[in-house]
């Protein structure tokens, strides 16, 4: 199965920008099911962890406050083409997700 | 390729990827308590030990004065200030009010962009945590529709 995380990033001299999408529903658990009527349980991605080449350059910790299919942007320094940023993220099923990209 | 090994890779690069990333950020707990708490002061005792924070006008908290759509209401933050350690966004009314926080290691940006619910109509703050104490910036954010479901 393939990732279900997207990544971009942009190089400006040794500054990566970095743009992720990930598909995940982010239940907060609170919402019922239209058809049945039962409460939908809590379903979110806790913990995202970004790094380059190793280490780490962001960590997100995550609520269900986060919203379905979550967006996230930030920049880092020190990036050169050639580097490999990992993206990691695990959820309260603990289920996970990664991916990896390559600089250029 | 045989669904086995492709499962087998699979396994190995998430693996990979995990024993990648240095045992310090990896073994840093979610922050279970403070996103249980349903008061944003307790929410804020839990993560950084105190609830006081200084009103700073160095954070750039962008966020929308009305948000049609609360299940997704784009939120940035961005701050001159030095030393930042991390970002993290509290919203009052929400029935859990912290919704995200950004661990920054030394060399990445204070400049970060997320999406959020947000239930109904609150104050939403910035809190950034620096070497030198815990700053913040707050913004109204009116909400037409709630977006925690409930």
């Amino acid at each position: 199965m393939a990732s279900k995380i997207k990544v971009k990033v942009k190089l400006k001299g040794d500054i990566a920008e970095v743009k992720s999408l990930m598909l995940h529903p982010m239940e907060t658990g609170a919402r019922k099911d239209p058809d049945t009527g039962s409460t939908i349980p809590m379903h979110h991605i806790t913990q995202l962890t970004f790094a380059n080449n190793g280490e780490p350059v962001m960590v997100i910790n995550c609520s269900t406050a986060v919203s379905r299919d979550p967006y996230f942007s930030f920049s880092f320094n020190g990036a050169k083409p050639g580097d490999t940023l990992t993206v990691n993220w695990v959820d309260n099923k603990g289920d996970s997700d990664s991916t990896e990209v390559v600089l250029k | 390729m045989h669904p086995g090994r492709r499962l087998f890779i699979q396994g190995s690069l998430a693996l990979a990827a995990l024993a990648a990333i240095p045992r310090g950020l990896l073994a840093m707990a979610w922050p279970e308590k403070a996103f249980g708490s349903a008061v944003a002061n307790d929410a804020m005792t839990e993560l950084f030990g105190t609830s006081q924070t200084t009103p700073s006008d160095a954070i750039t908290l962008g966020a929308p004065e009305i948000a049609e759509n609360g299940a997704v209401v784009p939120i940035s933050i961005e701050t001159t200030l030095t030393g930042v350690q991390s970002v993290s966004v509290v919203v009052e009314k929400n029935p859990r009010p912290l919704a995200v926080s950004f661990e920054i290691p030394p060399g990445t940006q204070p400049d970060v962009a997320c999406r959020i619910k947000m239930g109904k109509t609150s104050q939403v703050m910035a809190v950034v945590k620096t070497e030198n104490g815990l700053f913040s910036a707050a913004k109204e954010v009116k909400v037409t529709i709630g977006g925690c479901g409930g």
